[in-house]
C-alpha cells in the first residue's frame, strides 16, 4: 500500500521528495539514467510522465518535453516498458502520471491491469475528475492502485471532502494557479491553503508547481508531506546534462 | 460538484481541478442567461443594430440555372460584422462576460475569424484581449492578425505542437487556468467541456431560427436539404438546429484536404481515420492515432483544420440525423471560382467547403427541390491563398513590388 509506506517513510524525514520526469525525453535510455541518479540521491517516490501531444495542464518547459519524447518515437508501450524495469530495479514506488486520452485508448481496465503487473503504485490524471472517472476508479480499486487526486487554491472545502473520497495514497496539493513550472510565492497564503487541505483529508499532503530549491522544501517541511519537484530536473538536465541530476536532488534536503 | 453533459457517448467536462470552480460559475451564469429572456432580447438588439442580424438568405439564381436542378438559397453570415457567423458567438459571450464581472477576455483562432470578431467586441465592450493563434495560422491569415492588432488585442503566436488551431486551445487554457479570477475564455466553436458546446449551439441557433423563417416566408416551403462546413461546427450547429424537427436532410463538410485517401485532411467524421477520445477536455471523435497522440491535419481552410469536433455533431453522425462529407481542397477552390463568377459571392475558404459539396449533389436532385448553403463566412480573408490558388500573375507582380516599396 502506498499509503503505510509513505507513513513509514515520514517517521524517518521530515519531509519526503517525489520528483517527476517524461518518459523517453531526451531519451528512454537518459530517462533510465535520471531515475537511477534520482533513486540514488534518495527520492522517495517517483511519477513517470507517460508523453501525450496535448498536455493541457503543463507548462513550456515539460510541453516541450512531451513533444521532443513523442517526436523521438516515444510509445505508449515503450513508456510502459521502461516504467516496469524501473519498478523492478528500484526500490521506491512508482507512479504513472499522463492524461486521460492515453488511458481511454489503451482501453481504461487494461491499463491499469499493465501497470498492476509492471508493480506500479498509483497515477496521477489531471484532465479526469471523479465525475467524469468511474470506469478508471473501479479499476485503481480492483488492482489496488492508488489514485492520486488534486488540490488546488480554487477548491472549496466541501469539493476537498468530495474528492478526498476518492484518493488513495495521497492528495496532491497544487501550489498556485497556473500551469508547471512557473515560480510560486511560498508564501502565508499558501500555508493557509494548505492548513485548509490538511483538515480536509488524513492523507498525506504533496506540495507541487513551483517547487525548485532547498528553501522551498524547507519552507513546506511540517506544512507538508512531499515536496514535489518537476520541472526543475528537467531544465536542470537540459542545462547541465544528466550527470548532474543526482547533485541537484542531494541539494534539496 | 461538475455539470457535465452528454450527447450521446460524446462531450462531458473532463477539467482540471483548478478550472473546476470557473465552470461553475460559468454553468451558473449561462443557465441563468437562458432562463432570462431579457438574455436572448439583448442579445437580438446588439446583433441588428451592432452586426447585421437578420442576415438575407439570397436566391443564387444563376447558380440555379447552371445546375439546372434544386433552387439554390445562401444563407449570408458573410454580412455579419467581421464578415463572419462567429460574431453571433462572441458577441453573446460578451454580454455574458458583463454580467460575470470579468475585464479580460481570451480567445483561439484559426482562419483569424473568430480572434478577429472576439477584439472587436472587447473593443466594444471595454475588455483587455489576447488572442492565441498558431504561428502556421499567424503566416495563412496575416491580414486578420493586423486587424486583431488595431483592434487593441495582444496576439500570441503559438509555436508548440503542429501550431495550428487544436495548439492555439491549449495555449488559451493554459492562460485560463493562470488568470482565471478576472478573465473569460471565449472558446471559438461547439467544442470543449460543458458548457461550451451547449453555449455556443445556443448563441449561434440565431442562423436558424431565421433561415427556416425566410424560407418559409419567401418560399412557403422547407429545404430537401442544408450543407454547412464543419471545422468546430458552431455555424453547422447553428443552421441545422433551425430543421431538427423537420423532414429536412442535413449535410456537413468536412476538410477533404488532399483527399480522404492521402491522411493529408481534417475529417473526423466523414472519414475512417477518426477515432473517439478525449482531449481539450471533451470527448468526441478525433484523429489520432492508436496510442491517442493527436495527428497532424491539413486544410486549405484554416478554420477547418482541426483534430476534433463538436460532440453533438458527432452523437448527430451517430444517429444518422446528419450526413457527413468531405470536399477536397481543388473541389473547394473550383466551387468558390464558380460561386464568385456566377453569383458575385466570395464564401470563405471554409464556407466554401458547403458549396462544393451542394454542387456535386445538386444535378441528381429535382427541380422542385430547394437547398440552402450556409455561407458562414466572407472569402475577402483568403485573398492570399485564392491568389496563390488562381496562380494570378498580375496579383504576384504587386505583391513584389508591394514589397520591394516596403524595402525602400
Amino acid at each position: 500500500m502506498l499509503e503505510s509506506y509513505l507513513r513509514e517513510r515520514m517517521k524517518q524525514k521530515d519531509i519526503l521528495l517525489m520528483t517527476h520526469l517524461v518518459l523517453g525525453y531526451p531519451s528512454f535510455d537518459d530517462s533510465f539514467k535520471i531515475i537511477e541518479a534520482m533513486v540514488e540521491a534518495g527520492v522517495d517516490l517517483m511519477e513517470l510522465q507517460v508523453p501525450f501531444s496535448e498536455p493541457i495542464a503543463d507548462g513550456p518547459v515539460i510541453l516541450r518535453a512531451n513533444q521532443k519524447a513523442l517526436e523521438s518515437g516515444a510509445t505508449v508501450e515503450r513508456s510502459l516498458d521502461l516504467a516496469k524495469k524501473v519498478a523492478q530495479r528500484f526500490d521506491i514506488p512508482f507512479l504513472i502520471m499522463t492524461y486521460y486520452n492515453i488511458l481511454f485508448k489503451y482501453g481504461t481496465d487494461r491499463f491499469v491491469a499493465e501497470m498492476a503487473d509492471r508493480n506500479l503504485k498509483g497515477a496521477i490524471i489531471p484532465d479526469l475528475p471523479p465525475e467524469e472517472g468511474g470506469e478508471y476508479l473501479k479499476a485503481m480499486e480492483k488492482y489496488v492502485m492508488a489514485p492520486i487526486l488534486i488540490f488546488s487554491p480554487t477548491t472549496p472545502f466541501e469539493r476537498m471532502r468530495y474528492l478526498a473520497n476518492f484518493a488513495r495514497g495521497f492528495i496532491y496539493c497544487v501550489a498556485r494557479k497556473g500551469v508547471t513550472g512557473q515560480d510560486t510565492s511560498f508564501s502565508e497564503e499558501l500555508v493557509s491553503y494548505l492548513s485548509r487541505c490538511r483538515s480536509a483529508t488524513d492523507l498525506p499532503l504533496a506540495v507541487g508547481f513551483g517547487v525548485k530549491q532547498k528553501e522551498d522544501v524547507d519552507f513546506l517541511k511540517a506544512k507538508a508531506d512531499i515536496a514535489v519537484i518537476g520541472t526543475q530536473t528537467i531544465r536542470i538536465v537540459e542545462e547541465r546534462g544528466v550527470h548532474s541530476v543526482g547533485d541537484f536532488i542531494r541539494g534539496l534536503r | 460538484m461538475i455539470t457535465k453533459r452528454y450527447y450521446g457517448q460524446f462531450g462531458g467536462a473532463f477539467l482540471p481541478e483548478i478550472l473546476v470552480a470557473t465552470f461553475d460559475e460559468l454553468v451558473a451564469a449561462f443557465e441563468a442567461a437562458k432562463n432570462d429572456p431579457s438574455f436572448w432580447q439583448e442579445y437580438q438588439h446588439v446583433m441588428s443594430t451592432y452586426s447585421c442580424r437578420p442576415t438575407p438568405i439570397t436566391f443564387a439564381e444563376n447558380l440555379t440555372r447552371f445546375f439546372g436542378g434544386p433552387r439554390i438559397y445562401v444563407k449570408r453570415e458573410d454580412l455579419n460584422h467581421t464578415g463572419a457567423h462567429k460574431a453571433n458567438n462572441v458577441m453573446g459571450q460578451g454580454i455574458l462576460v458583463k454580467r460575470m464581472g470579468k475585464t479580460r477576455v481570451i480567445a483561439e483562432t484559426g482562419a483569424g475569424q473568430h480572434g478577429v470578431a472576439t477584439a472587436t467586441m472587447a473593443a466594444r465592450f471595454g475588455f483587455n484581449c489576447t488572442i492565441y493563434m498558431g504561428e502556421v495560422d499567424v503566416w495563412r491569415q496575416r491580414p486578420n492578425v493586423f486587424w486583431m492588432e488595431r483592434l487593441g488585442a495582444q496576439v500570441v503566436p503559438v509555436k508548440e505542437g503542429t501550431r495550428i488551431l487544436k495548439d492555439a486551445i491549449n495555449e488559451a487554457f493554459r492562460d485560463w487556468v493562470s488568470n482565471m479570477d478576472d478573465t473569460h475564455y471565449v472558446l471559438g466553436t461547439a467544442c470543449g467541456p460543458h458548457p461550451y458546446p451547449e453555449m455556443v449551439a445556443y448563441l449561434q441557433s440565431i442562423i436558424g431560427k431565421e433561415a427556416r423563417r425566410q424560407l418559409l416566408e419567401t418560399e412557403g416551403k422547407l429545404p430537401a436539404r442544408v450543407y454547412a462546413c464543419v471545422g468546430g461546427g458552431s455555424n453547422a450547429m447553428g443552421i441545422f438546429s433551425g430543421f431538427f424537427d423537420d423532414p429536412v436532410e442535413l449535410v456537413g463538410v468536412e476538410a477533404g484536404g488532399d483527399g480522404l485517401d492521402t491522411g493529408r485532411h481534417a475529417s473526423r467524421l466523414a472519414s475512417k481515420d477518426g477515432s473517439i477520445g478525449v482531449a481539450q477536455g471533451y470527448k468526441t471523435c478525433f484523429l489520432q492515432n492508436g496510442d491517442g497522440q493527436m495527428r497532424e491535419t491539413h486544410s486549405v481552410a484554416a478554420g477547418l483544420d482541426y483534430v476534433g469536433v463538436s460532440p453533438i455533431l458527432a452523437s448527430l453522425k451517430e444517429s444518422g440525423r446528419v450526413r457527413f462529407e468531405a470536399a477536397t481542397d481543388k473541389e473547394v477552390l473550383e466551387a468558390a471560382a464558380l460561386t464568385i463568377r456566377k453569383e458575385g459571392l466570395i464564401p470563405a475558404l471554409e464556407s466554401a467547403h458547403a458549396f462544393a459539396q451542394a454542387f456535386k449533389e445538386a444535378p441528381g436532385m429535382s427541380g422542385d427541390d430547394i437547398i440552402l448553403i450556409n455561407q458562414s463566412g466572407r472569402g475577402d480573408k483568403d485573398i492570399f491563398t485564392i491568389a496563390d490558388a488562381f496562380n494570378d500573375p498580375a496579383w504576384q507582380k504587386f505583391i513584389i513590388k508591394k514589397a520591394e516599396a516596403y524595402r525602400a
